[in-house]
C-alpha cells in the first residue's frame, strides 16, 4: 500500500514549497501520503473519540531512511494517536533548529517540537493515557544510552562495511542477554509488565533493523525470541516495518548511514570492558624495544635468575628484599564470605606468591582472632567452652583457606601464651612511658549474670552520621570508630534509653545477643531476663592525643616511601583530622589477655588493642626468632592487607601502641585496603543466607582456581564491586576457556600433534620479534602493577598476552602450513615454538592467581623448575628439542543451568525443602540406573513427566503440612525421603543429568 | 553520577542518604529498592526520587511538558554525557543557546528536573569556560546562572561567576 504513496514525495508537507508555510499545510486526509501510514488521522465525521490530550492532529515529520522512524511510527499506531505523518526528504528544513534532519520530529499543539524519538514515543503513549513508570523510564534510558549506540554500530558495520552476522553484531550479544534476563527474570510477557508499553515499542524499534526476524536469535534467548516475535507480528509494528522498510528493506537506511561518521570509539568503549588494555596494546613499538626483546629471547633460560628457596623458618636475610605480609586476622566465630576472602587473605596470598616468584624473601602470616565477647557468647550458645569454640572455628577457617590454596607460611591464632607475653610487654612499656590514662566510665551491666555488655552488642544512633544501627565500637555506615564506653545511657520509666544529664546527647539502644527489646521496648538480658543497670567501672586508656606528635611524622614518612591505597590514606587523614581522643583498651570480660596491673586483674585487653599484636605473637609461634621480623624496620618491609573498615586500627591505633612502646618495632610500610565486594548488587548476609560463604564455595563444584580468578578479576580496587553469577560464567567461558585456556592448549597441542611432542626449531622473523616485544611490554606492565599491589589490573596483562597469542596463531595458521612446503613447515615450527614459550611464560605469570592451573601447565609442558621465576624479560625457556608431556584442556565450560541453580541456591530467597547441589559439569555423566523401586523410565515421556510433576507437588505439600503441624522428626524424614526419590525420578524422566539432591540442613558445613 | 543523585536528594529535600551502586565502565548509578531488582540509570532514578519527594510538577504538569522534560533528560544522558571532545561540547552549547533564546527554563516557563540535571551535567563544562565563551553562549550563561541560584540546587558545587557587564560589546 505505501509503496506507491512513498514513491512520490508528499508535496503538502514540504515546508520548502513556496507559498505553503508549515502552519498552513493542508489538513490531513487531503493528502494521501500523510494519512496513509498511521491512518489514524481523524477525518471529518470520523467516529473515533477525541484523544484525551491532543485535540488536533499533530504533525509528525519522519525522514525516509532514518532508522528511528520505526519506533515512532509504531508508537503512533499503538497509541492510536492523532498524528499526521509526513515523510520528508532529509534535505528539507527541519521543524526546529535542534532537529537533526534524519531523526523524526513531532510538532506539539503548543508549537513546541519534540526531536527525540523516545520522548515522542512516550508522549504518544501518554496522550493515549499510559503514564510512564519507573520501569518504562528505565527501559527508555537504557535503550538511549546502551542499546542505540551498539545498534548503530552494528547497522553501520552491516550496511556500510558489508560485514555479516556475528561479526557485525559486535557487543549486541550482551545487551540481548540483558533483555532475555529481564524478561525471564520477571516472568512477564512484555518488558514492563504483562501489557505492551512504550518500553516494548522503543526497544523493538531499535532491534528490528538488526534482528529482522527472531530466527537469528539463539535458543538460549527463548524469552526474547517470543517477545520479539509477538511484537513483530503485532499490527502496529507490522505496519511500521512495512512503511519504513519499503521498498528496499534495510538498504533504505544505507544512504543515511553512509553520511554518518563511523560510530565513534567513545560509544563502543562504553560497552567494552577493557578500554585501557586495548590502548596499551596499541602503543607503537620502537626499534630498540624490538631488538632488546629479540636479544633477551636468544639468551634463553640462563638469563633468568636462580629461583630462591628460603630455609624454613623464613627469616630476614641481609642484602635481600625482606617482605613481611599480613592479612587482617579473621574473627574466629563466623565463617568468612567471599568478600572477606578477597579483602584480605586472597589478596595477600596473590601478592605473597608474586613476591616469592620475584625472589624476594617473603613471610606471609595470618591467624584467627579469638578473644572477645563474641566468642564467649557463641560458646554459651553452643554449650562449649570458649577454648573449644576457638578450636572448632579455627579448624574451619584453616580448612577453607587450604581449599582456596592460600599459601600462608604460618596460620596461627591469638589465644596463645606468646600473645599474653607480647601484649603484656607492650602494655608495660606503654605504662612505664606514661602513655596510659585511667578513668571511670559507666557501663551497662546485667546484675544477674554479672556481665558487662560488650560494645559490639550495643546498637545505636551513630553520633557522626546518624545511622541507626551503628555498633558500639564502629559505625558500619560511615566507618568511624566510636568509643562506646564514653557514651552514657539511662532508662526512662518506660524503658526507653535516654541520655543522662550532662552527657553527650547520644542515645544507645541495646540489642542482641545479651539484650533484646521485649514488646514494651524494655531492655532485657537475653540470658536471664534481668534488666541491665548502669555501673561505674575503672578502665585504662591509650593516650592517643599525646602520641599524635610521634604518629604524624611517622605517617608522613610511611606515605612518602610506601604504597598506601588511596582509601587507606583518606580514612586515616580524616580520622586524624577529626581529632584523636584517648582510647579505652580494657574490658570487663574473662575471655581475653589479662591486664597485668593491680586493680585491673579481673579485666582483659580490648580486642582492638590485642588483635594486631596477634601478628607478632603468631610469628612468635612460627619462629622463636620472631623479633628479627618485628623489631627490624631497617631490613623488613611490612605489608598489611585488609578491607577498608579495618584501616584506622592499622594506621593509627596499632602504630601508636608500637610507637609508644618504643622498642624499634617494624611498622607498616604499605597499607593495602580494598573496598567492599557486594553480592549480586546486594550485601552478603549470613542471617538471610545471601551470598557464598567460604565453606560453601567448594560445594559448588567450581574449582578453587576459578573462584580465585574471578574474585581477583573483580577485586574491589578503588571502588566497590559486585559478585555476579552470570558474570562468573561469562568470565570463565570467555576469558579462561576461550582466551587463556584455548591459547595454552593449542600451543601445546601443536607441539604434540605436528612435532611429535618436541619443540621445533625457530627462525624468528620481524613479526615474531615484534610479538616478543609486545609480550615484554605486557610483562613490564604486569610487574609495574603488581609492585603497586594493583592485583586486579595486573591480571589483565596476562589475558592480554594470551589474546596476542591467539591472534598470532590465527594469523599464521600453523595447522595449514605444516602441510605445505619446506619453508611453510619451518614457519609452522617457528610459530608453534614461540607460542609454546609464551604459554610457558604465562604459566609463571598466572601462578599467583591460579596456582593449580599454573602447576598443571608446568606439568603438561614439562617446564623446568628453574624457570619458575619472574624477571623483566621474556626468554626462550622451552628451547628446540625440549620434550613436552601430555597436553589436556585446563578449563571447563560453565553451563547456564548450573549457574542458575547456584544463583537460586545462594540467592537468599525463601528456604526450600530441598537444596540442589550441582556438580561442575562432570565428565560425561555416568548413566544412572533407574531406581529399583520406581518404574523404568524412558527419558522424555511427557505423560510420565506430567504424572511425576503432580506427585512431586503433592508430596511437597504433604511434607510442608507435616512440618507445619510439627510432626515427629522420623515421620517427616521418611516423607522427605519419598519426595527426594520422586524428584530424582522426575529429573531422570526429563532426561536431565542427574543432580545430587541433598536434604537441607544436612549440607556439609 | 551517584554524587549527582545525592545532590538531587538534597535539592528535593529528601534525606535518604542513599548509597548508590555503580555499574560498568560508565559507572551508571544503581538504586537498590526494598522490592525488586532496583533501578538503573541516572534519569530513571532521578524521576523516581522526584516522585518520592512528591514534587511531580518537576516532571512537567501537562502531557506536553512531560514530554519536553523527558526529551531534555534524554539529551542530557545521550548527548551531554557523551561529549568526548571540545567540538562536541561546542555543539551542545550552541544547541542549548539556540533553544534557550526565548525560554526561561529548558521546558519553557517552569522549572523542572531537566534544569536541575542539565545544570549538574554542565557544571564541569561551565567552570572551564572563558569569559569570552560565556558571552558567546549568552543564553546558556543566563540560564545557568539562574539555575545555580535557584534555592537548594547548587549545594556544595562551586559557584560559577558570570560577569554582568559585557566585556566585548562587539563580540558576535
Amino acid at each position: 500500500m505505501s509503496e506507491a504513496l512513498r514513491a512520490e514525495h508528499c508535496g503538502s508537507c514540504s515546508s520548502t514549497k513556496p507559498g505553503l508555510p508549515v502552519s498552513e499545510a493542508p489538513r490531513a486526509g487531503h493528502c494521501g501520503s500523510c494519512s496513509s501510514v498511521p491512518n489514524r488521522t481523524p477525518r471529518p465525521g470520523s467516529r473515533r473519540p477525541p484523544a484525551p490530550v491532543a485535540s488536533a492532529a499533530m504533525r509528525l515529520q519522519v525522514a525516509a531512511g532514518g532508522p528511528a522512524a520505526l519506533k515512532v511510527v509504531a508508537a503512533a499506531e499503538f497509541a492510536a494517536a492523532p498524528v499526521r505523518l509526513c515523510w520528508s526528504a532529509p534535505a528539507e528544513q527541519p521543524l526546529s533548529p535542534l532537529c537533526s534532519p534524519w531523526v523524526p520530529a513531532l510538532q506539539l499543539d503548543s508549537g513546541a517540537v519534540l526531536f527525540s524519538p523516545n520522548a515522542i514515543c512516550q508522549y504518544l503513549f501518554l496522550a493515549g493515557g499510559q503514564e510512564p513508570t519507573d520501569l518504562t523510564n528505565q527501559w527508555l534510558e537504557w535503550e538511549a544510552t546502551e542499546l542505540q549506540p551498539v545498534v548503530a554500530a552494528a547497522l553501520y558495520a552491516q550496511l556500510v562495511h558489508g560485514k555479516k552476522g556475528l561479526e557485525a553484531a559486535g557487543h549486541l550479544g550482551k545487551l540481548l542477554a540483558y533483555i532475555e534476563q529481564s524478561l525471564s527474570g520477571r516472568g512477564t510477557a512484555y518488558l514492563a509488565g504483562d501489557t505492551q508499553s512504550v518500553a516494548d515499542v522503543v526497544v523493538w524499534g531499535a532491534l528490528f533493523p538488526v534482528l529482522q526476524d527472531e530466527a537469528s536469535l539463539s535458543n538460549e534467548l527463548q524469552a526474547l525470541r517470543t517477545w520479539f516475535q509477538t511484537m513483530t507480528l503485532s499490527e502496529a509494528c507490522r505496519k511500521a516495518a512495512n512503511s519504513v522498510l519499503m521498498p528496499k528493506g534495510l538498504l533504505e537506511f544505507k544512504s543515511y548511514l553512509q553520511k554518518q561518521p563511523p560510530p565513534c570509539l567513545a560509544m563502543e568503549r562504553a560497552t567494552s570492558n577493557e578500554p585501557e588494555e586495548e590502548e596499551a596494546s596499541e602503543r607503537v613499538l620502537t626499534e630498540e624495544e624490538i631488538t632488546a626483546a629479540a636479544d633477551a629471547w636468544a639468551r634463553g633460560a640462563a638469563a633468568l635468575p636462580k629461583p630462591w628457596h628460603p630455609q624454613k623458618p623464613v627469616l630476614p636475610v641481609e642484602g635481600m628484599r625482606n617482605v613481611l605480609i599480613t592479612s587482617a586476622l579473621p574473627y574466629v566465630n563466623n565463617v568468612p564470605h567471599l568478600g572477606n576472602i578477597i579483602g584480605c587473605v586472597l589478596s595477600a596470598d596473590t601478592f605473597a606468591r608474586y613476591c616469592r616468584l620475584r625472589n624476594w624473601n617473603t613471610l606471609y602470616v595470618c591467624g584467627t582472632d579469638e578473644y572477645g565477647t563474641a566468642t564467649e557468647t557463641k560458646a554459651v550458645e553452643e554449650g562449649l567452652t570458649p577454648r573449644e569454640i576457638c578450636d572448632k572455628y579455627n579448624a574451619i577457617h584453616a580448612d577453607i583457606y587450604r581449599w582456596f590454596h592460600i599459601s600462608f607460611d604460618y596460620f596461627g591464632r591469638t589465644t596463645t601464651p606468646h600473645q599474653t607475653t607480647i601484649a603484656q610487654d607492650i602494655f608495660q612499656r606503654l605504662l612505664a612511658r606514661g602513655f596510659l590514662l585511667q578513668d571511670t566510665v559507666e557501663q551497662l551491666q546485667c546484675e544477674g549474670c554479672q556481665r558487662f555488655l560488650a560494645d559490639r552488642f550495643v546498637e545505636g544512633i551513630c553520633p557522626f552520621c546518624g545511622y541507626e544501627e551503628a555498633r558500639g565500637d564502629q559505625c558500619d555506615k560511615c566507618g568511624k570508630l566510636i568509643n562506646a564506653v564514653e557514651l552514657k545511657v539511662g532508662w526512662d520509666p518506660s524503658g526507653r534509653p535516654v541520655a543522662l544529664p550532662g552527657t553527650p546527647t547520644v542515645f544507645w539502644a541495646l540489642s542482641k545477643p545479651f539484650l533484646c527489646f521485649s514488646s514494651q521496648k524494655r531492655p532485657q538480658c537475653k540470658l536471664c531476663r534481668g534488666i541491665p543497670v548502669v555501673k561505674p567501672t575503672q578502665h585504662l586508656f591509650l593516650d592517643l592525643p599525646k602520641l599524635e606528635e610521634q604518629l604524624e611524622p611517622w605517617l608522613e614518612h610511611s606515605w612518602s616511601t610506601g604504597d598506601w591505597t588511596a582509601n587507606a590514606r583518606y580514612i586515616t587523614r580524616s580520622w586524624i583530622r577529626d581529632g584523636l581522643k584517648p582510647r579505652c583498651i580494657t574490658r570487663d570480660l574473662k575471655w581475653g589477655t589479662p591486664v597485668p596491673l593491680d586493680g585491673y586483674r579481673d579485666k582483659v585487653f580490648y580486642v582492638w588493642f590485642d588483635a594486631p599484636i596477634g601478628y607478632l605473637s603468631i610469628t612468635a609461634n612460627y619462629t622463636d626468632q620472631w623479633e628479627r621480623w618485628w623489631k627490624n624496620p631497617q631490613q623488613v618491609e611490612l605489608y598489611n592487607f585488609m578491607a577498608k573498615d579495618n584501616v584506622p586500627f592499622h594506621s593509627v591505633i596499632f602504630p601508636c601502641s608500637l610507637l609508644g612502646a618504643d622498642d624499634n618495632y617494624t611498622l607498616v610500610n604499605h597499607l593495602i585496603a580494598t573496598e567492599y565486594l557486594n553480592y549480586e548488587d546486594g550485601k552478603f548476609s549470613k542471617s538471610r543466607g545471601v551470598g557464598v560463604f567460604g565453606d560453601m564455595a567448594k560445594d559448588t563444584g567450581i574449582p578453587a582456581d576459578i573462584w580465585r580468578f574471578y574474585l581477583l578479576y573483580l577485586r574491589p580496587e578503588g571502588q566497590d564491586s559486585a559478585f555476579s553469577w552470570s558474570d562468573l560464567m561469562l568470565k570463565n567461558n570467555s576469558e579462561l576457556l576461550n582466551n587463556l585456556g584455548n591459547f595454552i592448549n593449542r600451543a601445546g597441542m601443536f607441539v604434540c600433534k605436528f612435532f611429535g611432542g618436541v619443540v621445533p626449531d625457530m627462525v624468528l622473523t620481524m613479526d615474531d620479534k615484534r610479538l616478543l616485544a609486545r609480550v615484554t611490554l605486557e610483562l613490564r606492565q604486569y610487574h609495574q602493577l603488581l609492585e603497586k599491589v594493583r592485583i586486579r589490573d595486573a591480571l589483565r596483562c596476562i589475558l592480554s598476552i594470551s589474546r596476542h597469542g591467539n591472534q598470532y596463531i590465527q594469523v599464521n595458521e600453523p595447522w595449514k602450513r605444516i602441510k605445505g612446503n619446506e619453508e611453510d613447515r619451518q614457519r609452522a615450527g617457528t610459530v608453534t615454538g614461540v607460542a609454546v614459550n609464551m604459554a610457558s611464560l604465562l604459566a609463571v605469570m598466572v601462578q599467583p592467581y591460579m596456582p593449580s592451573v599454573s602447576q598443571a601447565i608446568q606439568g603438561q609442558l614439562c617446564i623446568p623448575p628453574e624457570c619458575f621465576v619472574l624477571s623483566h624479560i621474556f626468554t626462550c625457556t622451552l628451547p628446540p628439542g625440549h620434550r613436552v608431556g601430555t597436553v589436556s584442556p585446563l578449563f571447563q565450560k560453565l553451563e547456564n543451568d548450573q549457574i542458575e541453580a547456584l544463583r537460586k541456591r545462594f540467592g537468599g530467597g525463601q528456604p526450600e525443602d530441598l537444596t540442589v547441589v550441582c556438580q561442575a559439569k562432570p565428565t560425561p555423566p555416568a548413566p544412572v540406573p533407574a531406581p529399583a523401586s520406581g518404574p523404568v523410565v524412558a527419558p522424555g515421556d511427557p505423560q510420565l513427566i506430567q504424572e511425576l510433576t503432580e506427585q512431586v507437588a503433592k508430596q511437597g505439600n504433604h511434607v510442608r503440612q507435616l512440618k507445619a503441624n510439627k510432626a515427629e522428626k522420623a515421620e517427616v524424614d521418611a516423607e522427605v525421603a519419598k519426595l527426594l526419590e520422586l524428584k530424582k525420578q522426575l529429573a531422570l524422566a526429563e532426561g536431565k543429568s542427574p543432580e545430587v539432591l541433598v536434604p537441607k540442613g544436612k549440607r556439609k558445613k | 553520577m551517584a554524587a549527582e543523585l545525592a545532590l538531587l536528594e538534597g535539592t528535593l529535600g529528601l534525606r535518604n542518604g542513599t548509597k548508590y551502586g555503580a555499574q560498568g565502565e560508565r559507572q551508571i548509578p544503581v538504586l537498590q529498592t526494598n522490592n525488586g531488582p532496583g533501578l538503573t540509570g541516572l534519569i530513571t532514578i532521578a524521576a523516581h526520587l522526584v516522585k518520592q519527594a512528591k514534587k511531580e510538577q518537576l516532571l512537567g504538569s501537562t502531557a506536553e511538558e512531560k514530554a519536553v522534560v523527558q526529551q531534555w533528560l534524554e539529551y542530557r544522558v545521550t548527548r551531554v554525557d557523551r561529549c568526548s571532545s571540545k567540538e562536541d561540547t561546542r555543539t551542545i552549547l550552541k544547541d542549548l543557546n539556540t533553544h534557550l533564546e526565548d525560554k526561561v527554563y529548558l521546558a519553557g516557563n517552569s522549572f523542572t528536573l531537566a534544569d536541575i540535571l542539565m545544570y549538574y551535567g554542565l557544571h564541569h563544562v561551565m567552570v572551564d569556560l572563558t569569559v569570552q565563551e560565556k558571552e558567546k553562549y549568552l543564553n546558556v550563561s543566563r540560564w545557568f546562572n539562574h539555575i545555580q541560584h535557584y534555592p537548594g540546587v547548587r549545594q556544595q558545587l562551586s559557584n560559577v561567576v558570570f560577569i554582568k557587564n559585557r566585556l566585548y560589546t562587539n563580540a558576535h
